[in-house]
């Protein structure tokens, strides 16, 4: 095979979306973490790095960009670049969820503290795993490994609607937490977000593989 | 969508050289089918057997069939004469008579007799330099020379030639690939205008063309037929492994 102008541009495409990736479970992480270990700090680093993850995404629509209207990319190029395209502000919004979750931190280890985290952990454990999979789908362009991870945001679904239960029992036994309590419903619906942003992602894999838009059809 | 022209194991050799292998291909009618390949690969020689111009070439051999509207047009009483008429040419290298632009596309009409009087002819005349797309730009210089014109404009003037003698098919071999941007895109539209018309079959290099002006894209390589798809399918996900390596220019 010939080595190609546009697979230097390409390559680098992918080199600056899977940076964009790792910082954006790194921000998901840090987040959790500062809400679990009542730790503020970390939660604004998270906030400030937040302004890195905007301008990651710039710099990679200007990329992509470049690429069609220089390159004029074809077939399997043109799927790749329009994936890209389309899961930067993907990544960028699961990063926004995930600041809004450190300001989240920020307000509640002000407070006393709930007694439990209930489900919390566990679905941001599950978000965190289905966006690094789903990341790793991509570099492999793994379309079945996808489809697995598609299937899996019904669990986090699931949680939500426990802890959305759960927070409200607690709420009306001890009226005094409500305000805490209301922050980690806003934490639990971010981490169900999250989840919803990391299928969208997995389609997108799957159009990268097999030129099937599979968004917003009974079938995948 | 009905076939306008029906080829069937078609084999085309030069003397000892066999320059199509069994090509098997339907083209619909009204539509614009693209050829695209690398140099060589006998897209033009293809499309030279669907009005017979290779009869020219004394060691040309073809079998297998082609047939436009269900005619055979290697059958033995086929008039190729008419076959022409029906099936116009445009080249690569715009290629007027010496002669005024009125001329030009009065020629094909006059030794036709397809005319009634010389106000009949002078319609004739006028509508092929409109659909060509040409008229606003040369109406009030039609008997000055054919070479005056730029070179995109003698392009059109070759386009309106070859529809002044009413065809059904027009065979375009890269019209397009010795103009400027301009001249380019100026055929580009006229080819999707004249679609509604015609059926266009277009040999090209330049890919985007391809992409931008066909309905259904040909690929060929090394004489044989690779992959017949419809354009939109066969510039986003190609099903042969060779169509997506040429056109992704991963040819080494």
């Amino acid at each position: 095979m010939e080595h190609r102008i546009i697979d230097q541009q390409l390559d680098l495409l992918r080199d600056k979306l899977l940076l964009l990736g790792g910082m954006t479970e790194k921000a998901l992480h840090r987040a959790m973490q500062s809400l679990m270990e009542r730790d503020s700090d970390l939660a604004r680093q998270v906030l400030e790095e937040d302004k890195i993850i905007n301008q990651m995404e710039l710099e990679i629509d200007r990329l992509s960009v470049e690429i069609l209207a220089l390159q004029q990319p074809a077939a399997h190029d043109l799927r790749f670049v329009i994936s890209v395209a389309k899961i930067t502000p993907i990544l960028e919004r699961i990063a926004d969820h995930a600041t809004n979750i450190a300001d989240a931190a920020i307000r509640i280890n002000d407070e006393p503290q709930l007694k439990s985290y209930i489900d919390l952990p566990a679905m941001a454990n599950n978000a965190a795993e289905m966006l690094r999979t789903a990341l790793d789908a991509f570099t492999t362009e793994d379309a079945a490994l996808s489809r697995e991870i598609i299937k899996q945001d019904q669990k986090i679904d699931a949680s939500y609607k426990r802890v959305f239960n759960e927070l409200i029992e607690i709420m009306i036994d001890n009226p005094s937490t409500t305000a805490s309590a209301a922050q980690l419903l806003f934490v639990a619906k971010h981490l169900e977000r999250i989840g919803d942003y990391v299928k969208d992602i997995c389609e997108l894999n799957v159009y990268l593989r097999e030129a099937a838009f599979i968004k917003h059809s009974p079938k995948i | 969508m009905q076939s306008k022209i029906s080829i069937s194991n078609l084999n085309f050799h030069y003397g000892k050289e066999q320059a199509l292998h069994d090509i098997t291909l339907e083209i619909p009618e009204r539509q614009v089918v693209a050829f695209i390949g690398p140099s060589g690969c006998g897209k033009s020689t293809f499309l030279r057997t669907l009005n017979r111009m290779n009869d020219t070439i004394p060691i040309a051999k073809v079998d297998g069939t082609v047939l436009i509207d269900g005619n055979d047009i290697y059958a033995p009483n086929t008039d190729v004469v008419a076959l022409r008429r029906k099936v116009g040419m445009v080249f690569q290298k715009s290629n007027p008579f010496p002669k005024s632009i009125f001329e030009n596309v009065a020629y094909g009409i006059r030794i036709n007799q397809m005319y009634e009087n010389k106000a009949n002819l002078e319609q004739k005349v006028e509508k092929a330099l409109r659909d060509s797309a040409l008229w606003n730009e040369v109406k009030d210089r039609l008997n000055t020379s054919a070479f005056g014109l730029s070179g995109g404009q003698q392009q059109r003037l070759c386009i309106a030639r070859a529809l002044a003698v009413q065809p059904e098919v027009i065979l375009m071999d890269e019209p397009a690939s010795a103009l400027d941007p301009i001249a380019t895109q100026k055929i580009e539209e006229l080819i999707v205008e004249l679609k509604k018309q015609y059926t266009i079959v277009i040999v090209t290099h330049n890919m985007q063309q391809a992409a931008r002006v066909s309905d259904r894209t040909a690929f060929f390589m090394l004489g044989k037929l690779v992959e017949y798809n419809a354009t939109q399918k066969m510039f986003t996900n190609p099903d042969e492994k060779l169509t997506e390596d040429y056109i992704t220019g991963r040819f080494g």
